[in-house]
């Protein structure tokens, strides 16, 4: 998945000379918590964070005069160099750089002019998507061994029942890497007949695993 | 109908039948009307013949698009149908099926009929609870949203403030998604975590938005959770909840698979919450809505062994305040034996010894303790 299916078109700038007034004022307005600052040919020069303006804002606590502090510059407190993503990123690199960085929010840039905005929350959205739990469905968990052509194996005996799958996941199984978890959710409340054929098949549920223990 | 509840019941009503392997099957109606007449709680003079709802009623809800779909769904083709949620696996079409549909939705609008406009106490019907219909389209073994079509009723004809109470065990999100921003309707379901069970919602989180913000309420449970668990959570929720929205009415899906014997989900709960369920519903309707109470059922795949059983026991308590005990009657089990692939079980309760262990419990209480404690956090404040 490339960053232009899911970064934010449209977005707010500042220039470096507006004040750090405007941008708080901005960041509260928008609920937003980044805000990139670009010069006239749309450049990124520069981002600013809701915690630089805090930063850089008087305590609550103080005396009125010191709140002229914020007709500075945003200028003076943005950070730069800015670390930048391209339109035809992927998603998970993204998500490496704001892992990597400590970051929540990177400008995409295309042709040295700011064309979109990529966050952490668009991020999760993504996350959400990929798991499938937007959809309404019913989840089974598959343990098989990592090996050749087990996916499609598995899958086979989805498809033989015609319903539809919303998610596939491949996770690894503990610390054994001998082992993979298959999570599929699928789009049906009854998944009792593709239950009931995997292990038939001979394969490992992780869920459903509902055999309650024998009363002793 | 001269007894002040009311048992919708008529023969149509068992038409809503996808096919012979659908693990939804309506004979369970059947099934907990003879129990009852066997044990002599159920007789002519309850029994009110339901009348068909009209396109109108059902379009409180669902789109006329839809609508049409599900009457012309038999000359429709799949891609046709698909859209719509039907002809799938959970929601496969047959013959006359807006007919069965409407039967049920105009069951439910008579239950309500019968308390609203009749001057019943309450009254049940036990084909309806059809929770996962949505606007536009058919899931989870549910065409037309009865529950939510009856909330809607209620609402424009009587103005009343609706209690949707859900104990299915998954989560009641039709009814839900329906009145989302409605401060009017304050829906409560009490279900399997969503995790694994379809369909996946019904998070704690999930509150409502714009003014119906803070009257939803969600009580997700973890599979395997028990009795004791169960009850302590559920009664706790929901008499906070009654206490917080003092509703006129209170409308109850009585999904009866939460039972450790029901195929499709993994709770592990035993007759006794069937007998608690009612009685806290009876309890909140005689508190608050002057006895107003509206029955329906809902899920629930074990038709032999819990469902007839468990249903019986809500008209038993809406009837008398109280549940059925000691052995199931003879006749019932002896004209039903021959018919079912599971031994029937003689009694009302489950004895101890087919009640599963479950190693896990004592976390799953904690867990669905605490679950309990995030989810009153709104009751609280409001109350405050």
């Amino acid at each position: 998945m490339h960053v232009e299916d899911i970064m934010n078109k449209h977005f707010i700038t500042l220039k470096p000379s507006d004040s750090i007034e405007k941008a708080h004022q901005l960041l509260v307005e928008n609920k937003i918590r980044h805000i990139p600052i670009v010069d006239e040919h749309h450049q990124v020069v520069g981002i600013i964070s809701d915690r630089d303006v805090r930063d850089a804002s008087p305590s609550i606590f103080s005396k009125e005069e010191d709140h002229k502090i914020l007709q500075k510059e945003i200028s003076t407190i943005m950070n730069t160099p800015v670390v930048t993503a391209h339109p035809l990123d992927f998603v998970e690199e993204v998500a490496r750089i704001f892992y990597d960085r400590e970051i929540a929010c990177l400008p995409v840039v295309s042709h040295d002019k700011l064309v979109g905005i990529i966050t952490e929350k668009d991020l999760l959205y993504t996350l959400i998507q990929l798991t499938g739990t937007h959809v309404q469905g019913s989840q089974i968990e598959v343990k098989v061994p990592h090996k050749p052509g087990i996916l499609p194996e598995v899958a086979n005996v989805f498809g033989k029942h015609g319903v539809n799958i919303s998610s596939v996941l491949v996770y690894p199984f503990k610390n054994d890497p001998d082992y993979k978890i298959l999570v599929f959710r699928v789009q049906t409340m009854n998944p009792l007949p593709i239950v009931r054929d995997l292990r038939e098949n001979g394969y490992e549920m992780m869920w459903p695993n509902n055999i309650p223990e024998p009363r002793i | 109908m001269s007894s002040d509840v009311a048992f919708i019941y008529d023969k149509a009503l068992l038409n809503y039948h996808f096919h012979d392997e659908h693990p939804f099957n309506q004979k369970r109606v059947l099934l907990t009307k003879e129990l009852l007449e066997e044990s002599n709680q159920l007789d002519r003079t309850n029994i009110l013949v339901p009348r068909v709802a009209t396109d109108e009623e059902i379009s409180l809800i669902h789109d006329p698009k839809y609508i049409h779909a599900v009457k012309s769904a038999s000359f429709l083709n799949h891609e046709q149908l698909i859209r719509f949620g039907l002809d799938t696996d959970d929601t496969p079409a047959f013959p006359n099926m807006h007919e069965a549909s409407a039967s049920i939705v105009g069951a439910t609008l008579t239950a309500v009929d019968a308390v609203l406009k009749e001057g019943a106490r309450a009254a049940v019907n036990f084909s309806g609870g059809l929770h996962h219909g949505f606007k536009q389209k058919a899931s989870g073994f549910c065409i037309y949203n009865d529950a939510a079509i009856a909330i809607k009723y209620i609402r424009k004809q009587f103005n009343l403030r609706v209690l949707y109470v859900d104990t299915d065990a998954h989560h009641g999100d039709g009814v839900q998604w329906a009145f989302y921003e409605d401060p009017n309707v304050c829906t409560f379901s009490i279900h399997e975590t969503g995790r694994y069970l379809f369909p996946g919602t019904g998070n704690v989180n999930e509150r409502g938005i714009k003014a119906g913000h803070g009257y939803s309420f969600n009580l997700p449970i973890d599979a395997f959770t028990q009795d004791k668990s169960f009850i302590e959570v559920y009664q706790t929720a929901l008499r906070e909840i009654a206490e917080f929205f003092k509703p006129d009415i209170i409308l109850t899906q009585n999904g009866a698979d939460a039972h450790f014997y029901d195929p499709l989900t993994h709770l592990c709960c035993s007759m006794e919450i069937y007998n608690v369920i009612p009685q806290i519903a009876l309890e909140i309707s005689n508190t608050y809505c002057q006895g107003r109470w509206i029955a329906l059922g809902g899920g629930g795949y074990d038709i032999w062994r819990v469902v007839p059983r468990a249903w019986a026991q809500i008209w038993n308590v809406m009837k008398d305040g109280k549940s059925s005990e000691g052995e199931l009657p003879p006749t019932w089990l002896a004209k039903w034996r021959p018919e079912s692939p599971v031994t029937l079980l003689r009694m009302w309760e489950d004895s101890v010894e087919d009640i599963p262990i479950i190693p896990r419990k004592q976390e799953i209480e904690e867990k669905n303790y605490v679950t309990l404690t995030n989810l009153l956090k709104y009751t609280k404040v409001k109350r405050s």
